[in-house]
């Protein structure tokens, strides 16, 4: 053995550390990977090894190479084991380490559960730190559910480095366990309150999280955020208040009236900046949500865009940032005040800082008018010719198009100036955006008949150019525009100057190197071409010309005969014999002119975008249900032509894609699949034009026959060229011309004006779509999908399946029936929590559990009670008093006496009910603002009040619900009047005023404490509790404080305990069964501090001392002693006792069971009401009340070891008997003796 | 909530190093005179995102949070962070960082926790790792003395042992030796 320890030793000393490793890395950074699995090699090795000091160092590079990319998950068991070295830098390493690797799936992680409770619950704070910290990371649904309890036991911890940690991962913890959220919440709230200021930071962090999910379920809380906010002093609380208010005031519109004033107080006196700008912030999102405006309302935004712009005008670029971000919130409701700021935010657009001139960006869609919007985007243009990096100038572009589109092209005077600037946008290299050009392009030339002329001459131009264009296969890259270009020239060709060139620009052989969906476009607006072609050339009477004409068609065609796409193959070849049968009839001498352009006739209208919804459904109709099973091919293939819809109504056909929804769509698609796999006589489709499926399954209604024609498969990619030389000659040649056309136009901006009414006339044109009925009824299936629509826009955002998951939790809980989830969540809550107790005030949190639920209970009872039934207040409230009273007791020793005067006493309960009405209408004058904005919120919504309300609904009567709904509302605003009040009483003094408050209706009881007197001297003191520790029956913990008593600095205390057999102190690995503890703190003086010891302890049943010794070293300024204080621990059988919820039924069952054995106890002369004497049982020896009936009451208790305790208390006079029933007699026997005592002392 | 890509966390390892090299690459090439922000890509999840960042010397400390956070007080966290960092480290410089990664991330978990800020006092934050150290400390730290000697043997490059140990040394020791 001793060898072994002293090879493992010589082993570590050649150990590489980390700091060799990183060392090691560097020096090797030409083989770094093989450096680097030599080290893993080496690392597994030393993972091998039984010394934990080795293995923990191996861990620690691990988790460096982790963080330099390397999986090291195959570790993650060794790292287990790091995480449960007793030794706080191993522990520390190992949890690193988890926090690094863990995810999810890592299945180790089940192994953790037991670990992590033990350290949570460890006597070390930093044990405890560490496993919060590390937890926070790797959390899971499964650790979730099993440590909720654990960490909420730590919420109410003594030291606040824990609290605040303990808080803050309940936020983790209601994520990935939603059920948490309803039994933690009241004890958060709890902690809004806490005396230390990371504490309170913590939880407004946490709650301000939740809230911003789903606001309205806090809005109750708003009066207590706003107490917070004008006595906070701290800005990073301030500012996340401030935050969480901007996002409830459009909930409730009043409360932001209130807010006004005191945030405008807060701008103008506070001088920092990050709170500054939140506070404007918020009154941008008040101002916004008061529609309406309140006569100080033009001042407030003044004050905002003054101070905007003094940040705007900062030399510090992020306040410049900042304060145009907020401008641009002001903008949508206010933008006259914005556009006042235009000189600063064209200045913002030549900012060097990019992140700058997007935000200016932004801005500027607000700020355009008919008269600027010409200089704006001029001067836009030239930032796209200058921008560097396509980000950006895709940005400007999109901006662009943006800007000169909205609200219907309203700005825009002069659409031949747009047509130009659109042309000039085709010369950007790599744009994403081809399409949303070409479609503004199609757009412009089919709604604005005024224009098409100018359209089409630059789109011949286009065409003509095309060849420099193609080359670049970027998906969605500018050729999209030749899609535009090529169908414009086709439709309008009777605007072509010289349609032959066009012609054969479009028939050139590189047009096959287009993507598929644009050749078959050019294919058909060929086709139109030449029918104007053949047209003008008959009337010429020159024959030859026609012939020629058509020969070329017939030359030239069969290149797109052979294309691999369908699309154009399938109209290459049917166009090519029609145009040889032409060519016929032309040798004939025949004219065909006229026929072949009746191929073309009619003038395409556009659709208005809710031209379909306003189509009727036919009565019969069901259009959920299938017409034939599976979704046949031959619907595939109605859809694709459809695709040209998409294009020249993006508007309108994007939505409908996403209306079928992912699911169906992935049905038929597979459906589809399945059938065509097994058609013998079904091509397959390339990849590509599957996709196109999928793209445009929404555009079923093609009812215009035109086009049809136009629009092909849409496949993806498109090819670019680089050639833009010629094109950008031509463009500046155009532009010279543009520029001289634009000043004309400008004079005759009126005309144009014209122009823009042309569009808007048709676009109403509703009338279009019901001739195409069958189309329509096809297409209206995705429709009745539109709602489903917004709910798709929520999972696009990958964060959205948190916020929905804990709003479904906040929701559910809220709407839940109280009965429901008091009985579930709550109790096995208490359950688990009971365990683990040993935190801190284990009695406290043991306790807490029942008193949550009979709190509740008892709020509900009060409200329905004070409103209704007084008479039968007294009975319930009597049941529930007792278990109250643990509760005040616990957290209550700061309340104040003027709220329980307040609450409600068995004896005075109606007095005490007017006396709140009073209190809660003098509160009411006092702060009318507040209290009201929140009562009109839904009442569900609060965690602790509505509870109760929704109880009483559903326990008293289900029937009358509605009756009492009004009542309820009535009640809430009374209620919330009384809670305010409550606040203010709480100003003064202790801040569970408010809860307890609400909760309390008895007498109050005498504050109790478990700790009792340990030892003490001169120099120290120390009282100490005791608590079982459920997840392991052979541990008690037992919390010591010691309080240093005199003037001297009290260093290097070592608590030592004289083991018995049956009980042994746990000391770290490694220390000898006598070495004594080390208190992992030194006292200052007058300062106490806690420490825990865990114990292991075989049998239980009798209570037991153990003698201990603790020595420390007392420090003067000049000299130091040493100093020992003797004492005793005593393990009472109480001691082994955790308080566990029990249901009467369960109760029964165990008596009956006949397993246990009996034993009773007499008290004579116990002079103290029944509630007190069970809450001191409670409380004292960890009892949990089963049932109560007047003055009987049956109660239950565990042992750590799983030993059933069951008392029926009875009182009689000033006598109190006790029954009891154990499965160990003398462990019985023991606890009977134990509570004689209690009662025997007081 | 907040995320914290501060130069090497996160979780897959792919992804991890991707998002990392990204964020090194966007906010490597932008000049000290821009604004502090950027907006979010994809690849940090999406636009709720910012990357926040601070620049100092060859280091840059990025948070990556969403719109729940206040940039300002980001960017004074950040601060608050490298204050902390410097006062832990006794002036605290780039390769203190790289060879103490382990330090930095106790450090950091006292100022952020699961992605949350937890502490913004920077005398709380400093307390509690000093204690933590302390404790480790009196642990014997991770590479107790033997190792720790070792590794400074290891430090010493083996090959030049005999150069460095300067025989003439001895010799002129010896001499002045003998007469006492």
């Amino acid at each position: 053995m001793a060898l072994k320890i002293v090879k493992g030793s010589i082993d570590r000393m050649f150990d590489k550390n980390l700091q060799d490793l990183v060392r090691g890395i560097r020096n090797h950074k030409e083989d770094e990977a093989k450096y680097i699995s030599t080290c893993i090699d080496e690392i597994k090795q030393e993972l091998k090894q039984d010394n934990i000091a080795v293995k923990a160092n191996a861990v620690c590079k691990l988790t460096y190479l982790q963080m330099l990319g390397y999986d090291v998950s195959w570790a993650a068991f060794n790292i287990v084991e790091v995480m449960s070295s007793s030794k706080f830098t191993y522990k520390r390493i190992g949890y690193l380490a988890a926090s690094q690797c863990f995810h999810e799936s890592t299945d180790v992680i089940m192994l953790t559960t037991n670990q992590i409770r033990k350290d949570l619950s460890s006597p070390n704070q930093y044990d405890t730190g560490v496993a919060l910290t590390g937890l926070s990371c790797f959390v899971t649904p499964d650790l979730a559910r099993d440590l909720a309890n654990d960490i909420m036991t730590l919420m109410s911890h003594t030291k606040p480095y824990i609290r605040k940690k303990a808080v803050l991962i309940m936020y983790k913890v209601f994520l990935k366990y939603p059920e948490s959220l309803r039994p933690a919440f009241p004890r958060l709230k709890e902690k809004l309150e806490d005396p230390d200021p990371g504490v309170q930071s913590a939880a407004v962090n946490v709650i301000c999280e939740l809230a911003r999910r789903n606001p309205k379920n806090y809005l109750s809380l708003a009066p207590l955020f706003f107490k917070l906010m004008t006595s906070s002093t701290n800005n990073w609380v301030l500012i996340k208040i401030i935050k969480l208010f901007g996002a409830l005031t459009p909930l409730e519109p009043r409360l932001g009236k209130k807010l006004i004033e005191p945030l405008t107080n807060l701008i103008h006196s506070t001088s920092a900046m990050s709170l500054l700008y939140e506070c404007v912030n918020t009154v941008i999102a008040v101002l916004i949500s008061l529609s309406s405006g309140m006569p100080n309302h033009s001042a407030s935004i003044q004050l905002c865009v003054q101070k905007l712009r003094i940040l705007i005008e900062d030399s510090d670029q992020n306040l410049k940032y900042l304060g145009l971000l907020a401008m641009s919130k002001i903008l949508k409701t206010h933008p006259k005040s914005v556009q006042s700021h235009k000189d600063l935010i064209l200045q913002c657009l030549d900012d060097k800082d990019e992140s700058i001139r997007l935000r200016a960006l932004d801005l500027l869609y607000g700020m355009v008018s008919k008269k600027n919007l010409m200089e704006i985007v001029k001067k836009l243009m030239l930032h796209v010719d200058k921008a560097e990096g396509t980000t950006y100038r895709d940005e400007l572009l999109t901006k662009i198009i943006d800007i000169c589109s909205q609200s219907n092209y309203q700005y825009i005077t002069n659409f031949e100036w747009y047509i130009s600037i659109l042309v000039e946008l085709t010369r950007l290299e790599g744009t994403r955006h081809g399409h949303l050009i070409a479609s503004q392009m199609l757009d412009v030339a089919i709604r604005v008949k005024a224009i098409r002329g100018f359209a089409v001459a630059q789109m011949a131009t286009l065409l003509d150019n095309a060849h420099l264009l193609t080359g670049n296969m970027q998906r969605m890259g500018i050729c999209e525009v030749l899609y535009a270009a090529a169908w414009i020239c086709g439709e309008f060709s009777e605007h072509l100057e010289n349609p032959m060139q066009t012609l054969e620009a479009m028939l050139r052989p590189k047009v096959a190197t287009l993507p598929g969906h644009i050749q078959a476009v050019y294919v058909q607006n060929a086709a139109k071409l030449f029918a104007t072609v053949l047209k003008s050339q008959e009337g010429n009477t020159d024959s030859t010309a026609a012939q020629e004409t058509s020969q070329l068609m017939i030359d030239r065609l069969p290149l797109f005969v052979q294309s691999a796409n369908l699309e154009v193959q399938e109209r290459a070849s049917c166009i090519l014999q029609l145009v040889k049968y032409i060519q016929k009839l032309q040798q004939k001498d025949v004219e065909v002119a006229e026929e072949v352009s009746a191929l073309f006739a009619g003038e395409l209208n556009p659709v208005a975008p809710k031209a379909q919804k306003k189509v009727p459904v036919p009565e019969g109709l069901d259009l959920d249900s299938w017409i034939n099973e599976p979704p046949s091919e031959s619907e595939s293939e109605d859809e694709q032509p459809k695709a040209i819809f998409a294009k020249e109504e993006p508007k309108h056909s994007r939505p409908r894609r996403e209306e079928v929804d992912e699911k169906e769509l992935a049905k038929r698609r597979e459906a589809r699949k399945q059938e065509q796999a097994n058609n013998p006589f079904y091509i397959k489709a390339s990849p590509s034009s599957q996709k196109v499926y999928q793209e445009a399954p929404g555009v079923e209604h093609i009812p215009v026959v035109q086009i049809d024609l136009s629009v092909p498969l849409k496949v993806p990619g498109l090819p670019m060229s680089d050639q833009y030389v010629k094109l950008e000659e031509e463009r500046r040649q155009k532009e010279r011309a543009e520029k001289k056309k634009k000043e004309k136009k400008k004079r005759k901006e009126k005309r144009s004006g014209r122009g823009k009414k042309h569009d808007s006339g048709p676009e109403s044109e509703e009338d279009i779509t019901p001739a195409h009925q069958v189309d329509i009824v096809t297409e209206e299936m995705p429709e009745n999908a539109l709602p489903s629509d917004d709910d798709d826009k929520d999972p696009n955002d990958p964060h959205k399946a948190l916020d929905i998951d804990l709003d479904n939790l906040v929701e559910a809980a809220a709407r839940r029936p109280l009965a429901d989830s008091e009985k579930l969540p709550v109790r096995s809550h208490r359950a688990a929590e009971a365990p683990k107790s040993p935190t801190e005030d284990g009695d406290a949190t043991s306790q807490e559990p029942k008193k949550k639920s009979s709190k509740e209970k008892r709020e509900k009872k009060k409200d329905k009670d004070r409103d209704r039934k007084k008479s039968k207040e007294e009975k319930k409230k009597k049941k529930h008093k007792h278990e109250e009273k643990g509760e005040d007791l616990l957290g209550g020793e700061a309340e104040e006496p003027v709220v329980q005067s307040e609450e409600t006493n068995e004896v005075a309960a109606p007095p005490t009910s007017t006396s709140a009405e009073e209190t809660a209408t003098v509160a009411a004058a006092e702060a009318a603002p507040m209290p009201e904005a929140t009562s009109g919120i839904a009442p569900d919504s609060e965690p602790d009040e509505p509870k109760d309300t929704e109880m009483e609904e559903t326990k008293s009567s289900k029937h009358k619900k509605k009756k009492q709904k009004k009542e309820k509302e009535e009640k809430e605003k009374k209620k919330k009047k009384k809670h305010h009040h409550h606040h203010h009483h709480s100003d003064g003094g202790g801040e569970e005023a408010v809860q307890n408050g609400t909760v309390e209706e008895e007498e109050p009881l005498p504050p109790m404490s478990n700790y009792c007197l340990l030892a003490e001297n001169s120099y120290v003191k120390m009282v100490y509790d005791i608590q079982g520790n459920l997840q392991d029956g052979s541990q008690v913990v037992v919390s010591v404080i010691f309080e240093n008593k005199c003037d001297s600095f009290l260093k290097s205390m070592e608590f030592n305990v004289l083991d018995s057999l049956n009980s042994k102190l746990q000391r770290p690995e490694g220390s000898g069964p006598h070495d004594g503890l080390t208190v992992p703190f030194q006292l200052p003086p007058g300062v106490s501090n806690e420490a825990r010891f865990v114990f292991t302890v075989q049998s239980i049943i009798m209570p037991q001392k153990l003698k201990g010794t603790l020595t420390f070293i007392v420090k003067n300024e000049d000299s130091s002693t040493h100093e020992k204080l003797d004492f005793k621990l005593h393990f009472t059988c109480t001691s082994y006792l955790i308080t566990t919820p029990c249901y009467s039924d369960a109760f029964a069952k165990l008596l009956e069971s006949g397993d246990l054995k009996c034993s009773s106890v007499r008290l004579e002369g116990v002079n103290m009401p029944f509630h007190h004497l069970l809450a001191r049982i409670c409380f004292h020896h960890h009892f949990s009340v089963v049932e109560r009936i007047d003055s009987c009451a049956s109660m239950y208790s565990r042992s750590i070891q799983g030993h059933h305790v069951c008392l029926l208390v009875k009182v009689s006079a000033q006598t109190v008997s006790i029954d009891a029933k154990c499965d160990e007699p003398t462990l019985l026997g023991n606890v009977l003796d134990e509570i004689k005592q209690t009662f025997s002392q007081c | 909530v907040q995320n914290t890509v501060q130069h090497v966390l996160l979780q897959a390892e792919d992804m991890q190093q991707q998002i990392i090299r990204e964020t090194f690459h966007l906010v490597s090439k932008r000049d000290d005179n821009v604004c502090n922000f950027l907006e979010g890509g994809s690849l940090i999840g999406g636009s709720d995102y910012k990357l926040i960042y601070r620049h100092y010397a060859t280091l840059y400390f990025v948070f990556c949070v969403d719109s729940s956070e206040s940039e300002l007080g980001i960017l004074d966290l950040i601060q608050v962070f490298v204050e902390t960092l410097d006062k832990c480290f006794e002036n605290v410089c780039e390769l203190d960082l790289i060879f103490h990664m382990d330090k930095v991330h106790y450090i950091l978990q006292e100022v952020v926790m699961g992605g949350m800020v937890l502490e913004t006092n920077m005398n709380e934050i400093t307390t509690q790792v000093d204690v933590q150290n302390r404790m480790e400390k009196s642990e014997g730290g991770l590479s107790a003395a033997p190792a720790r000697a070792v590794s400074a043997v290891k430090n010493m490059n083996l090959p030049e042992i005999p150069r460095n140990i300067n025989i003439g040394d001895i010799n002129i020791k010896v001499p002045s030796l003998s007469p006492f």
